[in-house]
């Protein structure tokens, strides 16, 4: 039975991934979960240099569902450089590295630092609904997301994934664009832009007022756009939003997703990644399935 | 590997209006500190994260905790009977720094539901100490728990029990004096702990609380403000899950 997908000529031993920022480096997980077993980890975002994110509350749970602001906190590429890689390094799993920016040139200079490091492929952060400049400023225009996928793409060494977010008219135009920039693959969706309100407080439950919407509650939604961005491009598109089970995972790749990403699940059960990769297999194994790749964008 | 473990109810007791205690048979009592907590699962699968629930008594065998019930998953949780199970996960957090104790005499200070995981400190902590709880009005609760172990002052918000006021208003009418202090509660306590340690003097360790998510350090939603630049992400910002609960009250600002 083989497992293993290819991504832009990395592969991944299963399809199964990390969403950026619910795992951080791995580090904290690699207490609760096997990273071995792991297709890739994807790290949180990192900047070209530290950034404090946002006040807190910073998340919210919804039904079903939560909505964060972390606001991208992270410690900057040069400690990012020196401790993450060397922990992830020491693991037999795929390395993607997040990447976050303000502007073009900070995009570039991460994935410049990044050349010569031992990562398998870089996740461009176009999509963060959490910062004011930057990310999603990218995000929601398919030119501005064709233009920095370009010049990221132009420095990078490593294969570039773009990270879409949903919260756009046209999904497949955006994905199309990012293609055209020069982009190796599509991940999606990043969180829906939400908001709660505390009734007996009368106030914004997030601080930031607005956050992303992620888990289950988002599924559906999430399965919908990556099937339309699958037959929208021919590049591999990586499949996330409220994956909680391996039938969730399965809904990805029939849909059209070559790899999936976990996220969420992982606040309610640290271990669900390796779950869900058992999970797989014994789907496999009842439909008599010899190759994962018979399954991506079977549906219908 | 670390995993979520299926905790046995051993009981369920309603202490005060929306205050409820429940003993858990687990092995995890083996290795916690006062002043840590454990996360606590809902089996409603629409609320998805866990709840940070701090310690109040550790034994060997089992862990008790005293919690408010503050949603729909804190009341799913007060429903549950001994014969029950759930899903915990931990212990999680640093806990108190009781050694800061020794040799000392220590206050330990309680607000609301920050008395709970104060019982423990107060069972472990060696050397002389005395408890002030603040309490909203004459509905309390675990204050035999702590009378067993030390004098206790009380205060409560509309003056039917102890001195009517704070925490702060009860340490100054009774006089109280100490060379370290430990306390739990809401950060309008923390924050008037914090300035009256500063300006006494003495030392003072607190226990943060904020809306966690994954609960072991990852996913930085439950940041507090911090002197020094962090160790995780080098802004100033310590993860109350993991570097914490428990900060050094000059160490954090809020």
């Amino acid at each position: 039975m083989n497992l293993s997908v290819e991504i832009a000529g990395v592969t991944l031993k299963n399809p199964v991934m990390t969403a950026s920022g619910t795992f951080g480096s791995g580090e904290e997980y690699s207490e609760f979960v096997d990273l071995n077993r792991l297709g890739a980890v994807v790290t949180k975002g990192v900047a070209n240099v530290p950034w404090p994110g946002n006040p807190t509350p910073r998340i919210a749970e919804t039904y079903g569902g939560m909505l964060n602001a972390i606001g991208l906190q992270n410690p900057g590429i040069d400690v990012f450089v020196k401790r993450d890689i060397p922990f992830l390094k020491q693991f037999d799993t795929r390395v993607v590295v997040n990447v976050c920016g303000k502007t073009t040139e900070d995009y570039v200079e991460v994935a410049e630092r990044l050349a010569e490091e031992p990562v398998d492929m870089l996740e461009i952060n176009i999509s963060c609904p959490n910062v004011k400049e930057g990310g999603i400023a990218f995000g929601q225009s398919a030119k501005a997301a064709e233009a920095i996928t370009r010049a990221v793409k132009e420095k990078a060494k490593q294969p570039i994934i773009m990270k879409l977010s949903p919260n756009v008219t046209d999904i497949s135009e955006m994905a199309r664009a990012v293609e055209a920039g020069g982009a190796d693959a599509v991940s999606l969706i990043n969180t829906l832009t939400g908001m709660k309100i505390d009734i007996h407080r009368r106030a914004f439950a997030l601080a930031n007022k607005t956050g992303g919407l992620s888990g289950p509650a988002i599924k559906p939604v999430a399965v919908r756009m990556v099937y339309q961005a699958a037959q929208a491009v021919k590049i591999p598109v990586i499949g996330m939003g409220g994956i909680l089970t391996a039938e969730d995972a399965l809904e990805f790749i029939l849909a059209g997703a070559t790899a999936v990403s976990v996220g969420t699940a992982n606040f309610r059960n640290p271990n669900t990644t390796g779950e869900i990769v058992e999970g797989i297999g014994d789907y496999m194994e009842k439909y008599k399935i010899q190759d994962i790749r018979e399954l991506i964008g079977a549906v219908g | 590997m670390k995993r979520k473990e299926e905790a046995a109810v051993l009981s369920q007791e309603c202490l005060a209006p929306g205050i409820y205690s429940m003993w858990l048979e687990t092995g995890m009592g083996k290795e916690a500190a006062p002043g840590q907590f454990v996360s606590l699962y809902s089996r409603d699968g629409s609320r998805l994260l866990p709840r940070p629930i701090s310690l109040c008594e550790i034994r060997n065998d089992r862990i008790r905790l005293v919690y408010r019930v503050a949603g729909k998953g804190t009341e799913e949780f007060s429903c549950l009977e001994s014969g029950n199970t759930v899903e915990i996960m931990g212990p999680f957090g640093n806990g108190f720094p009781l050694k800061e104790a020794k040799e000392k005499r220590a206050l330990l200070i309680g607000g609301g539901i920050g008395i709970p995981p104060m019982v423990e400190v107060a069972r472990q902590i060696p050397g002389e100490k005395q408890f002030v709880m603040g309490y909203r009005d004459n509905q309390m609760f675990l204050k035999k728990e702590l009378e067993e172990r030390g004098p206790l002052f009380v205060a409560t918000e509309d003056g039917s029990f102890g001195t009517k006021g704070t925490v702060l208003d009860a340490i100054r009418e009774n006089g109280l004096l100490a060379d370290v202090i430990f306390a739990c509660g809401p950060l309008p306590m923390l924050r008037a702990v914090k300035d009256y340690a500063a300006a006494h003097g003495i030392l003072a360790w607190i226990s943060m609380e904020e809306r966690m998510a994954c609960g072991i350090g990852a996913c930085l939603a439950c940041v507090c403000g911090s002197k020094e630049v962090d160790g995780h992400s080098h802004v100033h910002n310590k993860r109350i899950c993991k570097d914490g609960p428990v900060f050094s009250a000059e160490e954090v600002e809020f």
